[in-house]
């Protein structure tokens, strides 16, 4: 006779969000060491130089990112219905699939193999495991959401994101193929065509999270049965699909890319009318939220998205894309959504979860300080980054030919900014994120 | 009245226009750019293992520590690329590569720079906001 299964024994679907708030120390740890080669050029290069540092951090935050949702998705799944013993199995796998291989990546860097693709890389022979891993992810969604009829969108979404990220992850492992990898233009073409659509396909399983947990806070499904939320939900299908474009506008590829990017981009003026429109009711801090800490990330989330989106929009027009192209204007938007939109969301799911419940809350000062200092240091980070690339654009324009290491001078006293909101960004996320280790 | 069948039309729609799309672009002849050859081919492999692109750009795309390298080749030719190579700079560690691999790397550069021109001043605007070079 078998022992009796025990499915909350270590690991379970809340170990992905320890995990996860793990690899996000380590994002910000190595984010700050690379920024310091902003302050201090080739400081310790020949230890630790850029090209260590920077997929170090990327990939932590991108792994921050996976395992937080994949975590929160298995979460909320068994808030609706339990799991049956199999698949509390198959998730033991999938945890320890996505911990080795994450951490294998990460010792990888550092003994310097690497990918090298942009932005995402690491050596190819680690996508086996991930895509086994992300696989066994898709069946124990299916097995536990066997149709869409009737469902609320956030399982559309969540469907979408599982099945799209399989899809566009091996699609970003193309290049592999020789007659695809030693064509430059078409690698480049279908890397962010993959890679484009890769964000979105997490996103779905992020802004999918969060609509279930506003739900859950407000005590019933208005919302994520109207036809507004599934209006939006196929707004954000079409973009996942067809607005990559938007990143390679300069690359000389077909140009229907570009038109059709730029075309598909501007349908998200629609979502930002609706912000606006909502601007007054979205921005209600209403006081029988103000008590649970995940509704504060929510809505710190809610700004960061409206100002994200609308740089997004100005960025899909390409002749203002130009101006802001390989600048750090691209970098000021990517920390935005990464931390201003994907962490407080993230994190409002890890308070949900691991946080002490509802009743026993009151929110402490040491919260709101951290939360405070979080959110406006992020936003010194974002401004540092925006003035900084609105002079890079310039010495494109107007001095090409400089030196570029001149250029980088002129811009260090907002890269001192950056540094030293980033480090305070540090300290304030680490106030947020240690009290959630203590929940068992 | 159940929207479920017009929901899932549109789900199955979008997915069909997506896969026609990829499909499109993956089997597309790229006339216009050759493959590079098995030197440049060598080089893009060096570039990829000693991931330049964390610290340098190619079409705008990459890091920003260091300069865009698309059409470093025709700007700057040979010899300029050779001496970074060779010494580093600053920020920059001195890989120590060998004579054979400077050579790939310089050739994947010159093919780079036979894909196109990076450079934003070589666009022209529209007053629809589009692009054109």
């Amino acid at each position: 006779m078998m022992e009796p299964y025990h499915n909350n024994s270590f690991p379970n679907s809340k170990s992905f969000l320890k995990a996860g708030l793990v690899f996000l120390m380590s994002a910000l740890f190595f984010g700050l060491v690379a920024a310091l080669q902003y302050v201090l050029p080739g400081i310790g290069k020949e230890v630790f130089s850029f090209e260590k540092l920077r997929p170090l951090h990327v990939s932590s935050a991108v792994f921050w990112i996976l395992m937080t949702a994949m975590g929160t998705v298995l979460t909320f799944l068994q808030e609706i219905k339990p799991f049956p013993n199999t698949t509390h199995r198959l998730v033991k796998i999938q945890f320890y699939l996505f911990e080795i291989s994450f951490v294998s990546i990460l010792v990888s860097y550092c003994f310097g193999v690497f990918g090298g693709r942009e932005y995402w890389e690491f050596h190819p022979i680690f996508s086996i495991p991930i895509v086994i891993g992300w696989g066994i992810f898709l069946v124990n969604f299916l097995t536990n959401n066997k149709t869409l009829k009737n469902q609320p969108v956030y399982v559309w979404m969540w469907t979408t994101g599982v099945v799209f990220f399989l899809f566009t992850y091996i699609e970003s492992n193309l290049w592999l193929i020789p007659g695809i990898g030693n064509r430059l233009i078409q690698d480049m073409t279908i890397q962010w065509k993959s890679y484009g659509s890769m964000v979105g396909a997490w996103n779905m399983l992020i802004y999918g999270s969060s609509i279930y947990l506003m739900d859950k806070i407000a005590g019933n499904q208005k919302y994520s049965q109207s036809n507004m939320a599934f209006g939006l939900y196929f707004l954000g299908l079409f973009n996942l699909m067809f607005n990559w474009g938007h990143h390679i506008y300069t690359l000389p590829t077909a140009s229907y890319t570009h038109i059709i990017a730029y075309g598909v981009s501007m349908t998200e003026l629609f979502i930002l009318g609706r912000i606006i429109y909502l601007w007054r009711k979205s921005l209600t801090f209403d006081r029988k939220h103000k008590h649970i800490q995940a509704y504060w990330f929510l809505y710190a989330a809610d700004i960061w998205v409206f100002i994200n989106l609308g740089l997004a929009i100005a960025m899909s027009i390409p002749a203002l894309n130009l101006y802001m192209h390989g600048t750090h204007i691209i970098v000021a938007h990517t920390m935005g959504t990464t931390i201003g939109i994907n962490t407080m969301l993230l994190l409002s799911f890890a308070y949900d979860v691991l946080g002490k419940k509802q009743a026993e809350i009151k929110i402490s000062t040491n919260f709101k300080t951290a939360f405070l200092v979080t959110n406006i240091s992020l936003s010194l980070f974002f401004i540092s980054l925006i003035i900084a690339g609105v002079l890079k654009s310039y010495w494109q324009f107007n001095n090409p030919d400089s030196s570029y290491t001149l250029m980088l001078n002129t811009l260090r006293p907002y890269f001192y900014v950056f540094f030293v909101s980033g480090l305070s960004l540090v300290f304030g996320f680490m106030l947020l994120i240690i009290p959630l280790f203590k929940s068992k | 009245m159940s929207t479920y069948p017009w929901k899932l039309s549109v789900f199955l729609s979008l997915i069909v226009l997506f896969l026609l799309y990829s499909a499109v672009l993956y089997c597309r002849e790229y006339k216009e750019v050759l493959p590079a050859d098995v030197l440049a081919q060598d080089g893009k492999m060096i570039w990829q293992q000693k991931n330049c692109v964390s610290c340098h750009q190619l079409y705008g795309l990459g890091g920003h520590l260091g300069p865009d390298l698309t059409n470093v080749y025709g700007k700057k030719g040979e010899p300029y690329i050779k001496a970074f190579l060779q010494s580093g700079t600053t920020v920059m560690p001195n890989y120590h590569l060998t004579e054979n691999e400077m050579q790939a790397l310089i050739s994947f550069l010159k093919y780079t720079s036979s894909t196109g021109i990076s450079d934003p001043n070589s666009f022209t605007k529209h007053n629809d906001g589009t692009i054109s070079q």
